[in-house]
């Protein structure tokens, strides 16, 4: 009877003061919820979200990181789109990059979870850690170096001059028109990390007695078994695929670097964040490097919009 | 019926076994060849290291750069055992209290809603798309002003909060049935109960996985942002120190690298296979 009095009560305080009421009575009752997301919540804030702004606010600035920032508003993102050539070809390269890595990783990671994921148990966990090991192993994708060695010594090389398809060893990470192919191949063969874990992961803990329910209701083999009730039970780990997908392949720089060179020949395969690198530990142009930062996220942001919309169309 | 459920895996065709366990085979032999040159790399002696053109198989294996590296080890300023307790303390500390706090986290706004839960899922996974290389500045800013420079909470705190633990464990969390905590509540059961005893049981390849990924992620820092003095550097520090030291240290070089892979590896197949028998237990094989 109380209770009910003190609604009309509310009820004829206006719908801002009320709304403000009925918010403070929502976040009293999840009160638990607030305890268990705490810790996490503000270790994020520290070291995650408040870096993040302060980078947007450095992009505004002029910051050599000797000197204060200098407020230059928009000053930095005008010569980022009107006064910056290598940029422009950076994004190219990015956009490239994303376009090729991005779907062939993911389709990859998903492809070769859901094979190991037919076999029997013991050989599973063994083939897992063979798919994984080049991401276990560090720096190792250099072997890459000695098989597209540029001279005629090198695997690839040696295989093609004696097989009379070239006369001339080709310089694999130094001329621009392979550059790039190879870049992507080994990256290809590197992605198979985080993604491809979480989908085996994903794999094991889907309710197994839909696959006998499926049996009865008449699916016949393992690709329709795949289709109509593996895909759709792991749909939160695909999206977090996606997501995981679009930050590998829009920040790729490391490899490129390691493999091509820093800066690679005619910027062949320079991406946005070797770009930003440029500028953020060579240059030390910070504002202009947190510029970059900012332009690539609002990107991916868009892209990663795109493909969650795409992905509840297709159901 | 049942028992030919039993017998057979269901809609499995021996013909379709045989030609993914070839497919597969094939793919692994090509994706396992760092993992091969890393070990014959640290058996080869000094002048197979450097034979040119390169050679990618080991011929005369050898434990010198194993014996090499151990001298070497002994010979360190600070007792190498130091590094090792400093690694083995932040990778240890690092990943238990990542998975806890992130889990805790992901399972409040997975599994409600509260004014904010569904922003703050949004921000984690966008703080993904931010290129780390310029949150640098403002990190070590942040961390000055904590006074944790040279401190190991610098390397251990950070990891607890990283983003994509949150999004792995939360999007494993989506897929819990409501039921099952509807009838953990009437039992009586609180919030933290709930998420220890029904929920973290249920999303167990999930944490098992991200053990993994921050063990693996934590095992290689080398520290070199905020910690400046010996007594404090880690085991990656330490080991790509001694491999530093030239040509001559290039076997020694392997052989620390090789030790690096090692940890991990085990720390791998173990929560792997972990993952596997969950299934095992509770499926039709």
């Amino acid at each position: 009877m109380a209770g009910a009095l003190k609604r009309s009560a509310q009820i004829q305080r206006g719908p801002i003061r009320r709304r403000l009421t009925d918010l403070w009575r929502r976040v009293k009752a999840n009160k638990a919820n607030y305890l268990l997301l705490a810790p996490f919540a503000t270790i994020f804030f520290v070291f995650t979200v408040l870096p993040v702004i302060m980078s947007i606010l450095l992009s505004f600035t002029h910051y050599n990181m000797l000197q204060p920032p200098r407020w230059i508003g928009w000053g930095n993102y005008i010569r980022l789109f009107l006064a910056d050539d290598v940029f422009l070809i950076a994004v190219k390269n990015t956009f490239v990059f994303a376009a090729i890595t991005g779907p062939l990783s993911y389709f990859a990671c998903l492809f070769f979870a859901w094979m190991i994921n037919e076999l029997r148990p013991k050989l599973r966990a063994f083939l897992t850690l063979l798919f994984y090991a080049p991401s276990i192993s560090g720096n190792l994708f250099l072997i890459w170096t000695i098989i597209f060695s540029g001279d005629s010594y090198g695997l690839v090389n040696g295989f093609l001059m004696r097989f009379g398809i070239i006369t001339e060893p080709i310089q694999w990470f130094q001329d621009p028109r392979y550059m790039m192919a190879v870049i992507i191949l080994v990256v290809l063969w590197l992605s198979l990390g985080t993604s491809f874990l979480v989908f085996i992961a994903g794999l094991q803990s889907i309710d197994k007695s839909l696959y006998e329910a499926g049996a009865i209701d008449g699916i016949k083999n393992r690709w329709q078994e795949l289709w109509f009730i593996t895909l759709p039970s792991m749909k939160p780990q695909l999206m977090f695929g996606a997501v995981i997908s679009i930050t590998q392949s829009f920040t790729v720089a490391g490899h490129t670097i390691a493999l091509a060179g820093f800066p690679s020949t005619d910027y062949a395969a320079h991406t946005v964040v070797t770009h930003l690198i440029d500028y953020g530990s060579v240059r030390f142009e910070m504002g202009y490097a947190s510029a970059i930062a900012t332009v690539l996220f609002v990107t991916m942001i868009i892209t990663q919009r795109a493909i969650q919309y795409l992905l509840r169309k297709m159901g | 019926m049942s028992l030919r459920l039993r017998d057979r895996r269901l809609n499995r065709s021996a013909g379709g076994d045989v030609l993914i366990f070839t497919v597969l085979a094939i793919c692994a032999a090509f994706m396992s060849l760092p993992l091969v040159y890393a070990i014959c790399n640290a058996f080869k002696p000094l002048n197979e290291l450097f034979l040119f053109p390169p050679q990618f198989f080991v011929r005369n294996p050898t434990l010198d750069n194993f014996r090499d590296l151990f001298v070497l080890m002994g010979q360190s300023w600070v007792p190498f055992s130091r590094y090792i307790s400093n690694t083995l303390l932040i990778t240890g500390l690092g990943t238990a209290g990542h998975v806890m706090i992130a889990s805790m986290g992901a399972y409040s706004v997975s599994k409600h809603e509260f004014p904010g839960s569904r922003l703050f899922s949004e921000m984690v996974v966008l703080s993904l798309m931010f290129a780390y290389q310029v949150t640098a500045v403002p990190n070590y800013i942040i961390m000055s002003r904590l006074g944790w420079i040279n401190t190991h909470f610098s390397m251990i705190i950070p990891a607890w909060g990283m983003s994509l633990g949150f999004f792995l464990m939360s999007r494993f969390m989506v897929q819990v049935p409501d039921e099952l905590l509807e009838a953990a509540r009437i039992d009586g059961a609180g919030e933290f109960r709930i998420w220890w005893s029904v929920v973290m049981p249920m999303v167990r390849p999930a944490w098992l996985t991200l053990i993994i990924l921050s063990f693996q992620s934590l095992w290689g820092d080398t520290g070199g942002r905020f910690i400046y003095k010996e007594a404090l550097k880690t085991l990656p520090y330490a080991l790509s120190q001694i491999a530093a030291g030239g040509i001559a240290r290039a076997g020694v070089g392997a052989a620390a690298g090789l030790i690096m892979i090692i940890i991990p590896v085990v720390v791998f197949v173990y929560n792997q296979s972990n993952i596997i028998e969950t299934m095992s237990t509770s499926g039709l094989d």
